[in-house]
């Protein structure tokens, strides 16, 4: 057994020799992890595979403790679900998976007991993945672990950890068990632990490898990646997954499908108009697809997006709504050279006809008063010489009217 | 009809005065002056035969300038018919009508060597910077008289009619970038090399080099903007007339060149108001002097005085 220091512990690369992995398959694993982290790791920017699968390889196998809460274990069986046995195996060999309820053959006490161990022997340096949303209500009554409350024993494994993983939407805020009216009060771990570095890998599931890809960062480089505002690595979490989907020539387009099974459908046409959460869902599914097949994701097998990485759209949302599009790009249509000026519209010549008869008229009725004061200017002409011949004492030819 | 001498001096100065004064002014007014190119300055060469129409370049230069997405015609895309209050940049299509031909082209403000706008602005506004060339817009100093939309021969200050502090839209060859030592937003992203940013001179070279290696591919072997309006610092290369693209053949005088040529003989000297006053003073001496005798004549005939 390791020491409390755990230099008896052996490097991944002496472990993997013991377990008879071959060097390929190792590099193969190196592989996937550069290219689900392209940049943004500083395990996966040194340039080579095999610089990558030096640096793992002298690590010491990191400790992990796997605790489930309210889950459907779905997060597990993403890890488990790989294309090739070989590689489920791989990733357990490459950590060492010590508490795992749904993968280690103990149950009751012996459970316990090797809980209680995993934590003794690497008090502070094990890293503990959170599966599931944590029942927070009424001092945690809704869950019980070993006759005590799941949100006691989160706090109690996660106050010796060095670093927590929520994996899930559920562990990252609540998921599916925090949906109206959330009768338990569930929460992520981020509102439960405190004073621990947290990073969030909601998803639903999420893509394994980056849960793989942090805590190999996490051993080999001793840090965590850059996170973003809600604790999301920045690596996997950086971009919308409409920017890269495959389908977006045809959103481009304007090439819609507009229901299930329509012609668009059949044809592979963008899912938008059935409620494709792709355009403000941050995730890089459409990038790094599931199970190690291109083209396995939910897109990729025609179904909408629904946003399973963000808090605000996932299960608030209707499954068909439409998302706003806040960063419209130009589509795949061109304004002619010579843009004909705005059309003509009603409201706009009835008005200018109004304006048009409104002044007409008014300068008829004026012209017809100039015309009568002209006339008066005549009589007025009159009266001034009917004035003068008066001053002059002559009696007037005019009568003044 | 016996003629006498003050008669013949008089007229001999009625006629050859005004005909003196035209000629000398209009023998200046022929004359055009060269148009000085500012030290720095920095252009965009723009190649219609590669553009592929991706718009790359109207999505970066939103981006650049954080200008919202003009979706008013379609409210997923950013798809605005021509340049507008919010674009600043836009990809145009030309197409022959019997499909026989087609080119984009790419379309923002010119900054022309002799800003039409600059000159029409009545408060310098709009002004070009004397070291990089680039053309741009001050809010403190415009009165909102969209002068500048009129000038423009490419038709390019737009006018944020819908707003309560509207501004005037156009390219600035993102100044505010160009400041910290990086190119504008539409010359970043071009996937082709169709837009290319730099100094004027260089990127003229590089478009002349382009019509030497390649005889026969560009419209006319010319780079509009050499000389065109005075010469411009967007210089374009194409393979369709230029007029196709909606780049008029200006000739080589720039606009307010033209017109500033003509409005300054006007005044010089001051000679054409003088000539002008003289003839309304003719006029208002002789229209007096009827007035005076029909007042004289209902005087007597009234026995009171005209009131004027």
């Amino acid at each position: 057994m390791p020491d409390e220091t755990g230099n008896q512990k052996p490097s991944i690369e002496q472990h993997l020799k013991a377990c008879g992995v071959s060097r390929r398959s190792f590099l193969q694993l190196c592989t996937a992890l550069m290219v689900t982290a392209p940049v943004g790791l500083a395990l996966t920017q040194k340039g080579s595979v095999l610089q990558v699968a030096q640096a793992i390889g002298q690590a010491k196998r990191p400790s992990v403790i796997w605790l489930h809460f309210q889950d459907c274990t779905g997060c597990t069986e993403t890890l488990l679900r790989t294309s090739a046995p070989d590689v489920a195996h791989l990733i357990l060999d490459v950590i060492s998976l010590d508490y795992h309820e749904t993968l280690m053959a103990a149950s009751g006490a012996q459970a316990e007991a090797a809980l209680r161990q995993a934590m003794e022997e690497n008090a502070g340096k094990y890293v503990l993945v959170v599966e599931g949303a944590i029942p927070a209500k009424d001092d945690g009554v809704y869950m019980q672990l070993a006759g005590r409350p799941g949100v006691q024993v989160l706090r109690e494994v996660a106050s010796k950890a060095a670093a927590v993983m929520a994996i899930g939407s559920c562990a990252s805020w609540g998921g599916v068990p925090s949906a109206d009216p959330n009768p338990t009060g569930a929460v992520g771990v981020d509102s439960v632990v405190s004073g621990k570095p947290i990073v969030n890998l909601p998803g639903c599931p999420p893509n394994p490898y980056n849960l793989l890809a942090v805590i190999l960062e996490y051993v080999t480089m001793g840090k965590l990646p850059a996170l973003d505002e809600f604790n999301r690595p920045k690596f996997a979490y950086d971009r919308v997954i409409h920017e890269n989907c495959p389908r977006r020539a045809h959103f481009d387009a304007g090439r819609f499908a507009a229901a299930f099974g329509d012609e668009g459908h059949r044809k592979g046409w963008c899912l938008y108009k059935l409620g494709c959460k792709g355009p403000v869902t941050h995730a890089a599914c459409a990038t790094r697809h599931f199970n190690e097949i291109p083209g396995v994701w939910p897109i990729g097998v025609g179904a909408p997006c629904v946003g399973c990485t963000e808090k605000g759209v996932v299960w608030q949302m209707a499954t068909f709504e439409t998302v706003p599009i806040h960063l419209a790009t130009p589509p795949d249509t061109y304004p002619p050279i010579y843009s004909t000026a705005g059309r003509l519209q009603v409201g706009a010549a009835a008005l200018v006809g109004a304006i048009t008869g409104a002044v007409g008229g008014a300068a008829w009725v004026a012209s017809q008063r100039f015309q009568s004061s002209a006339e008066a200017g005549v009589t007025r002409v009159a009266a001034d010489i009917a004035h003068a011949e008066k001053l002059k004492g002559k009696p007037a030819d005019k009568k003044e009217d | 009809m016996p003629i006498t001498r003050r008669e013949l001096f008089t007229s001999v100065a009625k006629v050859g005065v005004p005909a003196a004064v035209v000629v000398t002014i209009g023998k200046d007014a022929l004359k055009t002056e060269p148009i000085p190119v500012p030290n720095a300055a920095v252009g965009l060469l723009y190649d219609a035969t590669i553009c592929i129409g991706c718009k790359a370049c109207v999505a970066a230069c939103a981006e650049a300038n954080d200008t919202p997405p003009d979706t008013r015609s379609d409210a997923l895309h950013q798809a605005p018919a021509d340049l507008n209050d919010v674009t600043r940049n836009v990809i145009k299509l030309y197409k022959a009508d019997d499909g026989s031909a087609f080119s984009f082209v790419k379309r923002q403000c010119m900054h022309c060597l002799d800003p039409a706008c600059a000159a029409g602005c009545p408060f310098q506004a709009l002004h070009k910077d004397p070291e990089t060339g680039v053309v741009s817009w001050t809010a403190d100093k415009c009165i909102g008289c969209r002068y500048c939309t009129i000038t423009c021969p490419f038709h390019i200050p737009r006018f944020q009619w819908a707003g309560f502090n509207p501004r005037v839209t156009k390219c600035e060859f993102c100044s505010h970038r160009l400041d910290k030592g990086l190119k504008p937003g539409c010359t970043t992203v071009c996937p082709t090399g169709a837009v290319t940013f730099g100094p004027r001179p260089v990127l003229l070279l590089e478009a002349k080099r382009r019509i030497q290696s390649s005889p026969g591919r560009y419209y006319q072997n010319r780079v509009y903007g050499e000389l065109d309006n005075g010469g411009t610092q967007a210089l374009y290369l194409s393979h369709v007339s230029f007029e196709k693209l909606g780049l008029p053949e200006l000739g080589p005088e720039s606009v307010p060149a033209r017109t500033l040529r003509w409005q300054r003989r006007f005044y010089q000297y001051f000679a054409l108001p003088a000539l002008l006053y003289a003839g309304l003073v003719q006029v208002i001496r002789r229209s007096l002097k009827g007035h005076e005798q029909e007042a004289h004549e209902r005087e007597k005939e009234t026995g009171l005085r005209a009131q004027l």
